[in-house]
């Protein structure tokens, strides 16, 4: 079994907001900060005005790996694994497994949007590369 | 500058291997008499232990014994202990307790880490993934592990990915350091793998993580190390001459994640590193033998230009003009390292360090070796130490 994060108040609007399809990034409301993981103070400003924002939910890979592995007996390999730079949110990265049927295609610099899957009481992310499926 | 008040007097390592059906406890306590031994110390004269991460058991196998049971076993009569599972990488408990002998709190204290992780895995439970069988998951594991990433081996496969964008590297890169560690190996009988590695093998072994293969990654055993940190007053009666531990390094300037650091060329090594040559007079240049954290083989390049043995984006032409392989200049991991000798999460990198700096290493014997560096960790963890004799 693939355990699941722990929901806290910090992260919870990141990992339920996938119920409304939304990708939810906490942005301090004083300096425009996008803070990832989040957390309750703004790093830059020291601020506690500190809530998540539905970002656009597209993004341009920075580095990604294709897993060969299976390290859970359930586990389906190959799969690629894309960190990727989230439009309108400066030096926050996504980290998501990618939709896709060609896992050797992914690369660096490759545009993406956002999916999400439902699993127990959150929703998990997910990469598309941009323009492929609906 | 002056050096540090601390100093390495004595290292053990147990008969490792892969699942070797012997307890935690049987490899420590080889490990731990030896280095008792090799310090000119019985067990009266420790009085300090310590350990990373202590007893834990979030990834199987992974750090089986904690500082009580140790200290039972030896029957010791501490003045001080600790364990750090939330310092500066494999290297804290060397750091902890180099500032535990400079405050007078030990003279002598006994440093250890154990694994079981072969004997783990062989038992249906997959070491090295953390919260495997847990349902939820904390901390920077939780943005990584419920998304599919699973292994060390994915995250530092992005760091390499990245790598290979941006200065050109290519498999072949990764494949002399691989290579260049066997050949270490094959003059250590206590490396777990012994057989030649050509360059069709690493090429051709199964991919894990592109664009890292089988043989850029360690190898998990079963096995113990011990190093003895002393005072440097109490040194002077040991059996070797001390190592004076004449720098450390464990500065971190980023977040405690694998993904979010702005540049994944770079690791928490490099802020490690640059504060560690601030401490010191001594050089790059100066230095006769590395011991560098080899977890996966791209770790490697990344703690060479962290240390500034070359500059960023140039190890892969430093790996290829043979600096780090026997004969080089540069003599890297020189019992194998962990992707040969197996993975004493740098335990074994640091043993072999201070073998080679005793001249006891046989056949991959460094002539003259005087001064020595040790990088340990990947990713946000890091500690970096500079070890000299005369
Ligand atoms: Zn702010």
């Amino acid at each position: 079994m693939r355990p699941l994060p722990e929901l806290t108040p910090e992260n919870t609007a990141f990992w339920t907001g996938g119920e409304r399809g939304e990708l939810m990034i906490a942005c301090c409301d004083d300096c425009n900060a996008a803070i990832h993981p989040p957390q309750i103070v703004c790093p830059a400003c020291l601020s506690r005005n500190v809530a998540a924002r539905a970002m656009a939910g597209t993004g341009t890979v920075y580095t990604c790996t294709v897993n060969h592995q299976p390290w859970m007996p359930d586990m389906a390999v190959p799969f690629a694994l894309a960190v990727v730079d989230v439009d309108g949110a400066p030096g926050v990265r996504v980290t998501a497994p990618v939709l896709t049927d060609d896992p050797e295609s992914v690369g660096i610099g490759q545009r993406m949007q956002i999916r999400f899957e439902a699993a127990g009481d959150v929703w998990l992310p997910h990469w598309q590369p941009l323009g492929a499926g609906a | 500058m002056t050096m540090t008040k601390a100093t390495i007097t004595g290292t053990g390592m147990s008969t490792i291997g892969r699942n070797t059906g012997r307890p935690a406890m049987d490899h420590l306590l080889e490990a731990a008499q030896q280095a008792m031994t090799s310090a000119g110390l019985t067990r009266d004269d420790i009085d300090g232990i310590c350990t990373y991460p202590g007893k834990a058991d979030n990834s199987p196998g992974m750090s089986p014994l904690g500082t009580g049971e140790v200290r039972g076993a030896l029957g010791l009569k501490t003045r001080w202990h600790s364990a750090v599972p939330d310092g500066p990488a494999q290297m804290a408990p060397i750091m902890v307790a180099a500032m535990a002998v400079m405050t007078g709190q030990a003279r002598h204290v006994l440093c250890f880490r154990a694994l079981t992780e072969s004997s783990s895995q062989s038992a249906g439970r997959r070491a090295s993934i953390a919260g495997a069988g847990k349902p939820q998951i904390g901390g920077w594991l939780s943005w990584l592990v419920p998304v599919g990433a699973m292994s060390a081996s994915n995250w530092a496969g992005w760091m390499a990915t990245r790598y290979f964008h941006e200065f050109g590297m290519t498999r072949e890169h990764l494949g002399m350091v691989a290579i260049g560690q066997r050949q270490f190996a094959l003059m250590n009988p206590a490396a777990v793998m012994q057989k030649p590695l050509s360059m069709a093998d690493y090429l051709d072994a199964r991919m894990i993580s592109s664009p890292l293969g089988l043989f850029d990654c360690d190898v998990p055993i079963d096995g113990a190390a011990v190093v003895i940190v002393s005072a440097a007053d109490a040194a002077r009666d040991c059996a070797r001459p001390p190592l004076r531990i004449e720098a450390l390094g464990s500065a971190l300037r980023s977040a405690e994640t694998w993904d979010q650091r702005p540049d994944l060329t770079t690791m928490g090594a490099h802020d490690a590193a640059a504060d560690l040559w601030a401490r010191t007079d001594f050089k790059p240049a100066d230095v006769d033998v590395l011991a560098l954290y080899d977890g996966f083989s791209i770790f490697v390049p990344l703690w060479l230009e962290a240390l500034g043995f070359c500059g960023h984006g140039e190890a892969k032409d430093f790996i290829a003009a043979g600096n780090i392989g026997p004969g080089g200049r540069f003599p890297t991991n020189t019992g194998g390292g962990q992707l040969s000798g197996g993975r004493l999460h740098g335990f074994g990198l640091l043993h072999e360090a201070c073998q080679q700096l005793w001249g006891e290493t046989g056949a991959r014997q460094v002539a003259n070796a005087k001064t020595a560096v040790c990088g340990m960790g990947g990713g946000f963890i890091a500690g970096a130490m500079l070890l000299n004799r005369d």
